[in-house]
């Protein structure tokens, strides 16, 4: 039985299969392509084929627009099989965001997991990550690898959100969120919570809004805030990209209370940097315990870290007498890693 | 709950730049926290209590004991703060399900406990809590709060929860001591307002307006007296048989860092008056110098030695019992001026009047002055009483003209709070001889203000197309921009690269007209440097 590590290699343009002659996420465009989710990093434009899940591709049209979200399109639902050249491939939830899967490949016995970016806290807006045992590898992303990271119950930032709304009734609170994943979770979790007033959207996160309700996720009443008049938001939550809750065009609303939804805000200098008044721990990327507690249920022998804090998960493993490796792959999460600097990434922390 | 409901107040008012919302998080406090824990959360976030019981090095014990090494130091690196670090990592132990400490447990347990079960005492607590919980109670044992509340901030907390106002509560507060339980037994209108006795307590201070040219053409000069104002910190002097302090002019207690002038204080008296450092022969010396010994918890012999710390007395608010507040301010200065004669307290002296028959002859008093240890003129009706806070038409502060220079834009920063998208710091250079036969520039100073909105909009796009470095927030641009800088004083600094420090510089105005090469010469600040005159005949 073949080793993963000798079909499935490191390539500039990304992880490649060698014998099905595909790629997953690759960062460049390629004439086959797997994409695991519709995050910029990992679903670029202008691939020849691309086999995603519906929702994954409808996001893709979405954001790409049609005529770059690749030339054909095969849409694959988790539980069924496409065969590519000998290798099987098939699809399982990875609980990201919506249409987030983990890429299965199983060439000649040999089988290897690509999971994407993933995590294992239940979410409303997308299917739960489910574990795909008896991998010979395991391939992980390490976003939040360190010990340090362990996201809080997402409830109980919801619970601190409306505590300071309620704390600051005149106040506008503008909470900053990626445009894909993100926000309609927040969402969501809002109206779990029983918020059931208008959410005010920044005009930037209408559209994959739109998306979402038609593949079937409810929003409730949301409303286009920058034509809104400020007084109608006295009291509000506002949605806006992150990289403007603390920049002027927050600062015309009344009194803003700037907050931001994000897994770095578990450490404070991060928050201070960004200028942000109420952090807001929510993640849709597996903590640590996460990402050590699916190492161990896959079983894998062998476990590849793609991107993000791979030394602390290597090092951990280790002490497990799991085998460890850092791939390196350029080009994902670099939104993530780009975010405190810059403010304008789109990325998916 | 008392430590988890703690840690959420103290993130929040570390994260919050307003002051309206920290007073908001303060009065929520007081309303829901029950006794003593709010008396003693309250203490904790003002630094009147202060624990200092377990080490910092006791913590990172107990965070070795449970986490790898290589974890701990990967940890450590990334977050930069190894009590923010410990809070996170820290591995909830399997079983524990003890219910988070209050506020007076961990008070009483610091307290109690001998050394040796400390560690096991608060790695207990920390099992109990969550990580935001953690950090708090970190911070808290290890006496290093620091969250941004003053103690005055908190009075006024304390005095819109309850409707009292704010000099009721300054006058009782140096009388009660955490948890508070009588003070806020009283707010609640649930008991007597407590007696503050003989104990020293502070009396908020009366303030001045800045005069205007509209209250000037109309001052009748035999209504007024006039006095240097000098440039020290204002300081409440309150001395009895109770005990001595000294408050600053927000009620905080600064007496430990002056100990020279608490000893001169054998006296029954309070007193208002300007803290400064006043050297053989009465010569005050700048600001700078008074620096030296701001914000200290002790001082030693060199720095007394080196800073000797004095007062000029402005007012007598209480001599013995008596309380001459209400008294028109010329008996109040004649009975200061007796009192002095009487009892000759050591380090301090009168502030002296100044004589004037017309407007145009203090004019001219104020623009002659030339000492940097002078800010301006006090102006004070001569039958007003001694009232807190800032009443207008009784007191006038009037300051010098401005000093100002032509210098060049070397470095911008971000601003904080609203300003924190814009490029609102500014470090301005003077040119000076580079020792090769060149010019260079050399940085003098850092102004955060003066200039309108659309200046700073248009300081902010000049800045990002001229950018030529960025050091973390900080931009280096091309050295092309001058700026016409405000200043009240410039002094002679050891501690800065030009040899001079600046005070209270402020943008005047963008000089988009003035090449970078005509700005102005370090030589022409040294030459302003506690001379007025230099000013004077520029003008």
């Amino acid at each position: 039985m073949p080793h993963p590590e000798t079909w499935l290699r490191v390539t500039p343009a990304g992880l490649w299969c060698e014998p099905g002659d595909f790629f997953v996420d690759p960062t460049r465009p390629v004439a086959r392509a797997v994409i695991t989710h519709g995050h910029s990093d990992h679903a670029r434009p202008d691939h020849g084929a691309v086999l995603a899940t519906p929702e994954t591709l409808a996001i893709m049209r979405a954001r790409l627009g049609d005529g770059r979200a690749g030339r054909r399109q095969q849409p694959l639902r988790p539980g069924e099989v496409v065969v590519q050249n000998g290798v099987r491939i098939w699809l399982r939830p990875a609980g990201h965001v919506l249409g987030s899967a983990q890429v299965c490949l199983e060439w000649r016995g040999s089988r290897a997991v690509v999971s994407g970016d993933y995590k294992r806290t239940p979410d409303p807006t997308c299917a739960p990550f489910e574990v795909e045992r008896g991998c010979d590898v395991f391939v992980t992303e390490a976003t939040f690898g360190l010990p340090v990271f362990r996201h809080p119950r997402p409830e109980e930032e919801i619970a601190k959100l409306l505590a300071s709304v309620a704390l600051f009734p005149e106040r506008t609170h503008v909470v900053g969120c990626y445009a894909l994943g993100k926000c309609q979770r927040l969402i969501a979790l809002l109206r779990r919570a029983g918020w059931e007033a208008p959410i005010w959207l920044h005009g930037a996160l209408l559209p994959l809004c739109r998306t979402y309700e038609a593949l079937g996720v409810r929003l409730g009443d949301l409303r286009p805030a920058t034509a809104a008049r400020k007084e109608a938001l006295r009291g509000a939550i506002v949605l806006a990209p992150p990289s403007v809750v603390a920049e002027r065009w927050a600062r015309r609303l009344t009194d803003p209370v700037a907050c931001l939804a994000s897994g770095w805000m578990r450490v404070r200098q991060r928050a201070k940097a960004r200028g942000v008044e109420l952090p807001l721990v929510l993640s849709d990327h597996a903590d640590w315990d996460e990402l050590n507690a699916t190492i161990d249920e896959t079983g894998a022998p062998e476990v590849w870290v793609t991107h993000g804090r791979d030394d602390a998960l290597v090092h951990a493993m280790g002490r497990r007498g799991i085998r460890g490796r850092a791939l390196h792959l350029v080009g994902l999460g670099e939104e993530d890693e780009g975010e405190a600097e810059t403010g304008a990434a789109e990325g998916a922390a | 709950m008392s430590i988890p409901a703690f840690a959420a107040l103290l993130e929040r008012l570390v994260f919050t730049p307003g002051r309206n919302a920290k007073i908001a998080l303060l009065k929520r406090w007081f309303a829901e926290q029950p006794d003593p824990d709010r008396g003693i959360g309250l203490a904790a976030l003002t630094e009147e209590l202060v624990f200092t019981t377990a080490k910092p090095a006791l913590l990172r014990e107990l965070a070795a004991a449970r986490v790898d090494p290589v974890l701990l130091a990967l940890s450590r690196d990334y977050v930069g703060d190894s009590a923010e670090t410990i809070a996170l990592v820290w591995p909830p132990r399997a079983g524990a399900n003890a219910p988070p400490p209050t506020l007076s447990e961990v008070a009483e347990g610091l307290e109690r406990t001998p050394k040796a079960e400390l560690p096991a005492l608060i790695a207990g607590w920390l099992d109990a809590l969550d990580a935001g919980g953690r950090f708090a109670l970190i911070k808290l044992v290890t006496g290093g709060l620091r969250v941004g509340a003053s103690g005055r901030l908190a009075r006024i907390a304390l005095a819109e929860w309850s409707g009292r106002p704010v000099e009721e509560i300054e006058e009782v507060w140096h009388g009660v001591a955490p948890p508070y339980l009588p003070l806020f037994r009283w707010l609640e209108g649930k008991g007597e307002r407590p007696d503050p006795r003989g104990t020293p307590v502070f009396r908020p201070l009366m303030l001045a307006h800045p005069l205007g040219d509209s209250d000037l053409a109309v001052l009748q000069p035999e209504d007024w007296r006039a006095e240097w104002k000098w440039d020290g910190i204002r300081v409440q002097l309150c001395a009895g048989p109770g005990g001595r302090r000294i408050w600053s002019r927000g009620g905080e207690d600064v007496s430990a860092a002056f100990p020279e002038i608490v000893e001169a204080m054998d006296f029954h008296a309070v007193l208002d008056g300007e803290l400064l450092v006043i050297r053989d022969g009465g010569e005050v010396a700048p600001f700078a110098d008074l620096q030296q010994r701001l914000n200290r918890k002790t001082v030693g012999p060199k720095l007394m030695r080196d800073y000797p710390a004095g007062v000029r007395l402005y007012d007598l608010l209480f001599e013995g019992e008596e309380d001459l507040r209400a008294l028109p301010f010329d008996t109040r200065r004649a009975r200061l001026e007796a009192w002095i004669a009487r009892v000759r307290p050591a380090r301090m002296d009168l502030s002296p009047q100044i004589a004037f028959a017309s407007v145009a002859q203090l004019s001219a008093i104020r623009a002659g002055a030339r000492a940097a240890s002078i800010e301006g003129l006090m102006l004070k009706r001569a039958d007003s009483p001694y009232v807190a806070g800032r009443v207008k038409g009784l007191w006038w502060k009037w300051k010098r003209e401005p000093l100002s220079v032509d210098a060049v834009l070397m470095y911008a920063q971000r601003g904080s709070g609203k300003r924190s998208s814009y490029y609102s710091d500014y470090t301005f250079g003077l040119w000076r001889p580079d020792g090769r036969g060149g010019e260079e520039l050399v940085p003098v100073g850092k102004a955060y203000s003066g200039y309108t909105d659309q200046e700073l909009l248009w300081l902010g796009r000049w800045i990002r197309n001229h950018t030529v470095a960025r050091f973390g927030p900080v931009r280096e641009v091309e050295k092309a921009l001058v700026l016409e800088v405000a200043f009240d004083a410039a002094q002679r600094s050891m501690r800065h690269k030009s040899g001079v420090a600046l005070r209270f510089p402020r943008i005047l105005r963008i000089r988009r007209d003035k090449p970078a090469s005509e700005a102005d010469r370090l030589d022409t600040l040294m030459a302003l440097v506690g001379n007025r005159e230099a000013k004077a005949a520029a003008d």
